[in-house]
């Protein structure tokens, strides 16, 4: 199985809050590959492909997110996701 | 036979003052009738169903809707068809409960987590929340949900803190047939003026929708189709109330301050950070005692995380001021099931307090790593309940230094608190001297009980349960005599404090702060603004 992790500060103005965690999570859910996150680096863990759980974290703007994910995939969907992120989920 | 415009008279027990007139809205579709549970299987099935259903209706709403509109009701279908929103619901279905309470219940603690979330964002994402669901009860009760009218008086079996929340009050009040005057709603309906009475006595509310009614929050009535005599009456209290109102906003802001100069701390007490959302922290010296039963009211007790960003905002919400938050007081008047143990023959003598949180040192000690966490953000005291000899304040003293430890090796930002202890144990209070606190906070509800050997909720020694008595005030006295020599400071935060005939007997022991209710704090400085205070 293949690792994958990286961390990225939330720029976009809302944070994780509904509309975002949706995109985050609609997008996560096109790999195979399974991906968690974190606020700390040693977790508590994540699903990210939970909208539900993904909202649950109510990361803020400025929070630092820490990623990691399994699966043969993962490199490719933890950098669709890093590219997400730093669109600001093509929001603001 | 009683004519449809009879004047009736509906009593109950008063869950938060205040007076409103306006009409009765039957709020329906909250009564809905209670099903005693099918079997877990079939229950499931019936979640199962109306959640396909909620999600195939909003599917359709999706269809009609412009394209903004649609990617709301499109965030609520992906969380809707997320399993996670309703484990918590088919796992109490497991347990025998029905599918209507195990929904209701699942997403009524999901809601209260994004209530009490420090960020605006998270905290408007909750009626996301309540709109599933009522859509799926709706689905499961094959009715429709009607709004609740605008400054009317709302009559239902029961009110959740999501309805509750989702609804503009202002010119209304809440009756309800069932429902506690400790409940969440309660307390909110309190802390932002509503008139409510509960336990409403009546069989059902069937004729009353749309009715004229007087309801007085105070006294525990509705009186349904007042006559002259009736309106005149509470015009005039109406009339009444406003005046006081105004006397006690005109000394809101002020310092507290006695008549012949001697300043006295006036702070607040509070039960839930959402209180905090309609207060202005100049209005107080800080806050005398924060309780955290609310936060460990749900299924799960709370994580650190939690825990830490409901203490962190209260702390930032005082902009410095002492912020004394009181560790978990389960037992005694304050069950949590699954928590507190049951069957004692006298709560009030049990594993209650400090008692239970040394017992369960795993849950004590994340709670203090959160509350040291949160004292980076403000200047945090821990307060803790029910301590009755020194053994009790050690031992918490201990579990705080590993706490302490333990986020510096982690290098978590955490400052460490002061660690105070609540004298209400008239053990603690003749003692006093033998306890190595940082500060005392005399809980005068419960010292007063165990001193005078009487129960509030006991109407027939009600005469007894006053905390005026001399015995409760030599030992108030001792503790605040002790404090002083000690330089330790000492509080009041009982509701003694807030009784304008205790209050002088209160300072003339000394004691120069006492904290009160949010919406007493204007009375409370009026009141202190009258009294002259001998050099205690």
């Amino acid at each position: 199985m293949l690792k994958a992790a990286f961390s990225a500060q939330l720029i976009n103005e809302v944070g994780l809050h509904a509309r975002p965690s949706v995109k985050l999570t609609q997008l996560a859910k096109t790999f195979a590959a399974s991906v968690e996150l974190a606020l700390e680096p040693a977790g508590p863990w994540t699903d990210v492909k939970s909208p539900v759980k993904v909202m649950r974290v109510k990361a803020a703007k400025g929070t630092i997110l820490h990623f990691r994910a399994e699966g043969s995939d993962a490199e490719t969907a933890l950098a669709a996701i890093a590219d997400l992120i730093a669109r600001k989920f093509d929001e603001d | 036979m009683k004519t449809e415009s009879a004047i009736r008279l509906i009593t109950g027990t008063p869950a938060s003052p205040g007076l409103a007139r306006g009409q009765i809205a039957v709020d329906a579709s909250q009564t809905f009738t209670v099903r005693p549970a099918a079997s877990p299987a079939e229950e499931a099935q019936i979640l199962r169903r109306a959640i396909q259903k909620a999600a195939s209706a909003l599917k359709a709403l999706v269809e009609q809707s412009e394209r903004e509109t649609a990617e709301i009701l499109e965030i609520q279908v992906a969380l809707l068809e997320d399993e996670s929103l309703s484990e918590g619901a088919f796992g109490a279905i497991e347990a025998g409960i029905s599918a209507q309470r195990a929904w209701a219940s699942a997403l009524d603690n999901e809601i209260i987590g994004y209530e009490q979330a420090q960020d605006e964002y998270f905290r408007a994402r909750a009626i996301d929340l309540v709109d599933l669901k009522e859509r799926v009860l709706d689905a499961m009760n094959g009715s429709s949900r009607r709004p609740m009218p605008q400054s009317a008086i709302v009559l239902a079996d029961d009110l959740s803190p999501s309805r509750f929340l989702a609804h503009d009050w202002t010119g209304g009040g809440i009756v309800l047939r069932h429902g506690s005057a400790t409940s969440h709603v309660a307390m909110l309906a309190r802390s932002r003026g509503i008139p409510m009475l509960v336990g409403a006595a009546m069989a059902d509310n069937a004729g009353l929708d749309g009715k004229e009614a007087l309801l007085d929050g105070k006294l525990g009535t509705l009186i349904v189709n007042p006559d002259g005599a009736a309106i005149a009456a509470f015009a005039a209290r109406n009339h009444a109330a406003h005046e006081a109102a105004a006397m006690a906003s005109r000394f809101e802001r002020a310092a507290g301050v006695s008549a012949n100069g001697i300043p006295i701390s006036v702070q607040i007490n509070i039960a839930d950070v959402t209180e905090l959302d309609l207060l202005d922290p100049e209005i107080c010296d800080g806050i005398g005692l924060v309780r955290t039963e609310l936060l460990f009211d749900g299924n799960a007790l709370p994580d650190e995380e939690r825990q830490f960003h409901v203490y962190r905002r209260i702390a930032e919400w005082a902009k410095g001021r002492p912020v004394t938050i009181r560790t978990l007081d389960a037992g005694g008047d304050k069950p949590i099931p699954g928590f507190t143990p049951e069957g004692e023959s006298n709560p009030f003598l049990g594993l209650r307090g400090v008692r239970l949180t040394l017992n369960r040192p795993e849950i004590f000690k994340t709670q203090l790593r959160a509350l040291a966490r949160a004292a980076f953000y403000g200047q945090v005291r821990i307060m803790v309940p029910m301590i009755s000899v020194p053994s009790e304040l050690a031992a918490t003293r201990r579990l705080l230094d590993s706490a302490i430890n333990e986020l510096s090796r982690e290098s978590l930002p955490h400052r460490r608190p002061a660690l105070g202890m609540m004298v209400e144990v008239p053990a603690a209070a003749i003692t006093v001297a033998e306890f190595d606190a940082d500060f005392f906070s005399i809980g005068s509800n419960d010292l007063t009980q165990y001193v005078m050997a009487a129960g509030r909720d006991i109407g027939a020694v009600a005469y007894l349960a006053d905390a005026g008595n001399s015995a409760v005030i030599a030992l108030i006295r001792q503790v605040v005599q002790h404090g002083k020599r000690h330089n330790r400071s000492v509080s009041l935060c009982g509701d003694a404090a807030g009784d304008g005939a205790v209050l002088p007997k209160l300072l003339d022991t000394g004691l120069n702060s006492v904290s009160v209710a949010p919406g007493l704090i204007g009375a409370t400085k009026a009141r202190l603004a009258q009294l002259s205070i001998g050099a205690g």
